[in-house]
């Protein structure tokens, strides 16, 4: 398969992984995490430990960080799973990276309301910028991906970069997105255009007194004759 | 149109903190001691009373879930409320401003429900990539521990409840409850054959109920204004407010809180700021989510936005996430491309959907370019009806019906395409 992920040699691997070990703080993020989960269901950690993995993996490497496999190796030690089932675990979610990835990674939402708002023009964007999908650049700055609805629909187009979304997005605007993290800028998080959140354009057709201050609308629920006495 | 007064999330836009200080003076937590001191058994006869139905899509009455736990669970078999956050449903977008903007309605609503359920703790299953959503939701549920509004004693009811939060890392298929639970429990998310049923035997063998974020948000506020007021927002079997979220061709996409069975041209005009290009340029309307049907402009532009009035016409309201098409819209490729996600989502448990969905997305794609013979799209459809129905979830059904939708309105459109390109029947035969 041509997107299938490019997997480092093992030997590679192990010898750059093999002595993975949780940061001293992460070591104490790993234990908080697992006391969520009912004494002997540890097993229930392993996405939130995978993901904090990652996180390592990609603070050590200066990318969004992905999961070689002596990391897979050393989680399943902890929460005393065989390996293959962490294996399972991180090759069936989307987010868990088997493949080092860039910096940045790019993931454009290529579904449908994205795509009637012209996800083709985000797309665009990151191709004019030398972006391919399933690969990263020479440079290493970014990894392109397109990826299935993430859920900001009301903000198409969209596209989510590492933890943060761009929304509203033009092909200009993903292009400016795109500039300022190579320049090592901080692009503004959310809606490209001029918005509050889902709101629409333009200001609010409802709740219009939230805007100005934290109103408590409790007020007028006697009106309704339906509150209780 | 729904009055300001009665709409819950009055911060569903963020316009103000979401922190527990600022809910509170919204009404939030506000002698939640006194809602519990009603017994369990009330509660869910006054959510009963209420007709809310499940806001995740499939809209069955919540109280009468919440009725199918056991009323004395028994020692160490604990009962849990598992809270799904997951929102994958393409055009949903509902539960992150819940989450992001006013995450102590579903807190609450999480001990209120749980302790109706007789649950021990909550877990609220969040979709990884809300990463923003899951730290708000982290932080409120530590302000409400803090508080003492969760835990031991939990708002001072004698009751001890626990809530924790548990992040996703992209798969559709958990916003399927068994999936849910499996995924919760450390593995891949696949669905499980029912029965058993969650309430008998869910997360770790427990009696589990799932519940999608609104649902279980909006309980307070029911029970704060009484059921009579909830069911007197609505038509009959279909009561109260709903998020809606409306994306695509519109002039201003929105989420927005607005009565059960309003129209949809009131929804549109009012929040939405129109249809692109004007009512004549309304092409057709997914109104629930990508899982339900088409329906085209002439049909929905005057019907009631829930779930029988969307029901009437071939459909469903799902989520209530309205995607807006304009003639602009190439229609075939915006179902193909839905029949690409459900192939991307397809968990590969059952064969008729691990094959079935990739095969409907090739043929999709070939009617989308005109290359396919006329011929092939009674076999589409013919497949769909193999693939609907014989899977152990609706994840088959859902990449069905989509399609299915397409063909029985804009069939003409799709022979069309095949014509100009002179695959036609003819050319057909004449091969054979």
């Amino acid at each position: 398969m041509s997107d299938a992920a490019h997997i480092p040699d093992e030997a590679e691997t192990r010898a750059r992984w093999g002595g993975f070990a949780w940061t001293p703080e992460n070591a104490e993020q790993a234990e908080k995490i697992i006391a969520r989960y009912p004494p002997g269901r540890q097993q229930s950690a392993v996405m939130p430990l995978l993901d904090l993995a990652q996180r390592q993996v990609g603070a050590e490497t200066g990318t969004q960080g992905w999961l070689p496999v002596p990391v897979m190796e050393y989680i399943g030690a902890q929460l005393g799973m065989a390996y293959i089932r962490v294996y399972e675990v991180a090759t069936f979610y989307t987010m868990y990276n088997l493949a080092p990835v860039g910096r940045y990674h790019v993931q454009v939402c290529g579904t449908t309301p994205c795509m009637l708002r012209g996800s083709d023009d985000v797309l665009e964007a990151c191709y004019k910028k030398g972006l391919k999908k399933g690969a990263t650049t020479a440079d290493g700055l970014f990894t392109l991906t397109e990826v299935e609805c993430l859920g900001a629909c009301a903000n198409a187009p969209m596209v989510q970069i590492n933890d943060d979304n761009y929304e509203d997005l033009t092909f200009d605007s993903m292009t400016a997105v795109l500039d300022t993290l190579a320049a090592g800028g901080q692009p503004k998080i959310g809606p490209q255009i001029e918005r509050q959140t889902s709101c629409p354009e333009g200001g609010p057709t409802t709740l219009k007194e939230m805007v100005a201050e934290n109103h408590d609308y409790r007020g007028r629920w006697e009106a309704t004759g339906n509150a209780p006495a | 149109m729904l009055d300001d007064k009665d709409r819950i999330f009055t911060n569903v836009y963020g316009f103000q903190p979401w922190n527990l200080e600022a809910a509170r003076k919204r009404g939030d937590w506000d002698d939640t001691k006194a809602l519990l001191a009603r017994g369990p058994d009330q509660i869910i006869e006054d959510i009963k009373a209420s007709g809310l139905r499940g806001r995740g899509g499939a809209g069955f009455p919540t109280g009468m879930k919440w009725s199918f736990m056991p009323k004395e669970p028994k020692p160490g078999r604990p009962s849990f409320l598992v809270i799904n956050a997951d929102e994958s449903e393409p055009g949903s977008c509902k539960d992150r401003e819940i989450i992001r903007h006013d995450p102590h309605k579903l807190i609450e609503g999480a001990l209120v429900a749980g302790f109706a359920m007789r649950a021990r703790a909550a877990y609220i299953y969040i979709r990884g990539e809300f990463i923003y959503e899951a730290k708000v939701l982290f932080a409120a549920v530590e302000e409400a521990y803090a508080a003492g509004l969760l835990g031991k004693n939990a708002a001072g009811s004698g009751y001890d409840f626990d809530v924790f939060v548990h992040r996703g890392a992209g798969a559709y298929i958990c916003g399927e409850e068994t999936a849910q639970i499996e995924s919760l429990e450390g593995k891949k998310g696949q669905p499980r054959l029912k029965p058993p049923f969650p309430a008998g035997a869910g997360l770790y063998g427990c009696p589990t109920t799932v519940n999608n974020v609104e649902s279980i948000a909006v309980a307070p506020t029911i029970l704060r204004r009484g059921a009579a007021w909830f069911a007197g927002i609505g038509r009959e079997g279909n009561k109260g407010t709903k998020l809606f979220q409306i994306s695509g061709h519109v002039n201003k996409p929105c989420v927005v809180e607005e009565a059960m069975g309003i129209s949809f041209r009131e929804l549109i005009d009012r929040h939405a700021g129109g249809i692109r290009g004007g009512w004549d340029n309304l092409l057709a309307v997914i109104p629930g989510g990508s899982s339900v049907p088409l329906v085209p402009a002439a049909q929905i532009m005057d019907a009631p936005m829930d779930f029988d009035g969307l029901k009437a016409l071939g459909s469903g309201l799902g989520t209530a996430a309205v995607i807006v098409m304009d003639k602009s819209t190439d229609i075939v490729r915006a179902i193909s491309r839905l029949s690409y996600f459900y192939k991307h989502e397809s968990c590969g448990q059952c064969t008729p959907c691990r094959e079935g969905t990739g095969w409907m997305w090739r043929v999709m794609e070939r009617l989308r370019t005109g290359e396919a013979r006329v011929d092939e799209i009674d076999t589409l459809l013919d497949v769909t009806k193999q693939v609907e129905g014989h899977t152990i979830c609706a994840l088959g059904d859902a990449a069905a019906w989509p399609i299915q939708g397409l063909l029985r309105h804009f069939r003409p459109e799709v022979e069309r395409r095949i014509r100009e390109r002179g695959n036609d029947g003819a050319m057909m035969e004449a091969a054979e």
